[in-house]
């Protein structure tokens, strides 16, 4: 039991911060313009609606940093698949950015697991290339960036008054969470994250799993890129470059140990609303971007030192 | 296995840089119309300086087994600070330099703080910091701009004749022992200054040879009594040092402070890239500051090479991003040196 009251600490924390976020907000809408519109559901499902883009991404990237990897590829991954989506267009642009999420997933695992070069290299390059690639795609004829209309409703539609896009995050978030906790796949990702050689030894193949982890990394990118696409109606390059620290920073803050092998889902989807939550309630306080990133470095220093102090020297 | 055997394997990932500089840059020059001339090589050094600075100091955290996600940011935030404090007398301008590359140790200390007393991992410690410094660079200078001592920039940025003209010593430059040493370029001499004066002493000291110890393993260097602490404080603070020099270096290339969050961090990425390439392991321990100042000059090269090859505007991302990924891959792969297959696993 104690070790589950650990990895709920972050969660409750996580959550008491929320709160305190909407207070503070409140507090200035009813001191400035008399309404208390932070907690009005229209305001809240709204901002709902904005953290499923981060959301979708973050929960690929926990995926991977759960087996102590690390996908920095994700910005172009997602640029690359609304581009590739709109360009093709029609019916087939959802299943085309998926397919590019995938296939830069596959491509990404494949060099962590096979060729062992650590993962935040290979991905950084990868992401180097494909900014290369995007960058030719766009300039050397005039390719549609315009999105299709199931791309639009599915970031923006509502179904019964809601988001079309929350509804995906949660669909896909049910996915994950069953992968984690009811599957081989999801034991497997844990072992691995706390010592490859181990689960290595205990039978288990650790490089099926490190590619299966950046394949679902990948196609959560994928999936963003074409909301993300939907959502702003054309997709364009470095659409992408929003969204890869502050998915680290929501996974992290949800109490997913960076090196691995250690966190829950639910603390990131609390990470995600926190994340866009803070950036909402600053920006309508009308606190200038230099402001916005000091408060946004801070809180998460905090966080992490309230989360109580790891052990220093966790591979002696 | 002989001395000069073994000193060349481990000092490979160098030399290899070394040798991809040399090609990379000696194609450039013999193609260029005005090739191994002062001229391109000044112009050459000033467009590498500040990179080469970025990559030293992401070094040393890596080395420790660490990363600093950090170094851009305090880098534009220390370009912003000294767009307004390199101007007015010698002495104002002198202190001016001072603060700025103490306000950037002071921020690199503070990192280490984060990492020693807070315990969060580096990464994720740096990634919240980085934030915080751009946030500092914003509010001093929300829109770029700044006011640098024209002097101070033309000579800093010149060769050493600029800077005797310009100061007026050795008959201005035109003295003829002076003639020598008079082509070479002052960025050029600052690395080597640099090298020469902080970091071969730090590596030399028990600090900095604790850095290695830490980030080798740091369970053996805990039981061997290495102040851990002390090293862990000592590689951020080494770090943030090197990132100021970098920052003054950019307010005195452009005159002027540029609080642009892109420019940071494509910074921090093609540091971390020059890192590898200079042959320093991620996983800490082996490399050096030496092997990233020329992993820096060989990712400016290929791009010094893209000028006079007149290549296709729209290829020359993806031609930087292949060789990037390519020179990486195999300098870090592990798949090509391992001889137990539970080693990859660590």
């Amino acid at each position: 039991m104690r070790m589950a009251s650990r990895e709920n600490r972050p969660i409750l924390i996580t959550a008491s911060f929320i709160v305190l976020i909407l207070a503070i907000g409140t507090a200035y809408t009813l001191a400035t313009q008399g309404s208390a519109s932070f907690i009005s559901a229209n305001y809240l499902l709204q901002q709902l609606q904005v953290a499923s883009f981060l959301g979708i991404v973050a929960a690929g990237m926990m995926l991977v940093i759960l087996l102590g990897h690390i996908d920095l590829s994700v910005p172009w991954t997602i640029a690359a698949a609304a581009m590739m989506a709109t360009a093709v267009g029609g019916s087939w642009a959802v299943p085309v950015g998926l397919g590019v999420g995938l296939a830069v997933g596959l491509f990404n695992g494949l060099g962590v697991a096979h060729l062992r070069v650590p993962s935040m290299i290979f991905t950084l390059g990868v992401n180097a290339v494909l900014r290369g690639l995007m960058i030719l795609h766009t300039g050397g004829f005039a390719p549609q960036t315009q999105s299709t209309g199931v791309m639009e409703f599915l970031a923006v539609g509502r179904v019964f008054g809601v988001p079309m896009a929350l509804v995906v995050w949660v669909a896909l978030s049910a996915v994950v969470v069953v992968i984690l906790t009811r599957t081989t796949l999801g034991r497997y990702i844990y072992a691995v994250g706390n010592r490859e050689a181990a689960a290595y030894l205990s039978g288990i193949d650790t490089r099926l799993v490190l590619i299966a982890a950046f394949v679902l990394c990948g196609l959560c990118a994928g999936l963003s890129g074409v909301l993300l696409a939907g959502y702003s109606t054309k997709a364009y390059q470095g659409m992408g470059d929003a969204y890869l620290l502050p998915a680290i920073a929501a996974v992290v803050i949800g109490g997913t140990n960076i090196l691995g092998g250690q966190g829950r889902y639910a603390g990131t989807v609390m990470g995600v609303i926190l994340i866009t939550l803070l950036t909402s309630v600053l920006s309508v306080m009308q606190i200038d971007e230099s402001g916005r990133q000091v408060i946004y470095g801070l809180v998460i220093i905090v966080m992490l030192l309230l989360y109580g102090r790891s052990s220093t020297r966790r591979q002696a | 296995m002989s001395d000069i055997a073994l000193k060349l394997r481990q000092n490979l990932g160098l030399l290899l840089a070394i040798g991809l500089f040399v090609v990379f840059y000696g194609i450039y020059n013999a193609y260029h119309p005005r090739g191994f001339s002062p001229q391109i090589l000044v112009q050459n050094a000033n467009e590498s300086f500040v990179l080469a600075m970025v990559a030293m100091a992401q070094t040393v955290p890596v080395l420790m087994g660490g990363l600093d996600l950090s170094v851009g940011a305090l880098m534009t935030m220390i370009n912003c600070l000294a767009s307004y404090l390199l101007q007015g007398s010698p002495m104002e301008i002198a202190a001016g330099i001072l603060i700025c590359l103490a306000v950037g140790t002071l921020a690199g200390l503070s990192n280490g703080c984060l990492v020693v007393y807070g315990r969060i991992q580096p990464i994720i410690a740096t990634l919240a910091s980085g934030a915080v410094f751009m946030g500092i660079a914003l509010f001093l200078r929300p829109s770029p701009g700044g006011n640098v001592d024209g002097d101070i920039a033309w000579a800093l940025t010149n060769d050493l004749y600029e800077v005797a003209a310009t100061y007026g010593f050795a008959d201005g430059g035109d003295a003829a022992w002076f003639q020598w040493f008079a082509w070479i370029p002052v960025p050029l001499l600052l690395l080597v200054l640099v090298v020469v004066f902080v970091w071969l002493p730090f590596r030399r000291s028990v600090t900095g040879r604790g850095v290695y110890a830490v980030g080798s393993a740091e369970g053996a260097a805990y039981m061997s009594g290495i102040p851990i602490d002390r090293c862990k404080l000592a590689a951020f603070t080494l770090a943030g040092l090197f990132a100021a020099i970098g920052g003054v270096y950019l307010a005195l290339q452009t005159s002027s402070g540029n609080a642009d969050v892109p420019q940071a961090g494509s910074y921090t990425l093609n540091s971390i890239a020059a890192v590898v390439i200079g042959g320093t392991s991620l996983m800490g321990g082996v490399g050096g500051a030496v092997g990233s100042l020329f992993g820096a000059l060989v990712i400016r090269s290929i791009s010094f090479n893209f000028r006079i090859f007149d290549v296709d505007p729209l290829l020359q991302t993806l031609i930087e991003g292949v060789v990037l990924l390519a020179a990486v891959s195999l300098g870090a792969a592990r798949i090509l040196r391992v001889k137990n297959r539970l080693e990859l696993m660590g």
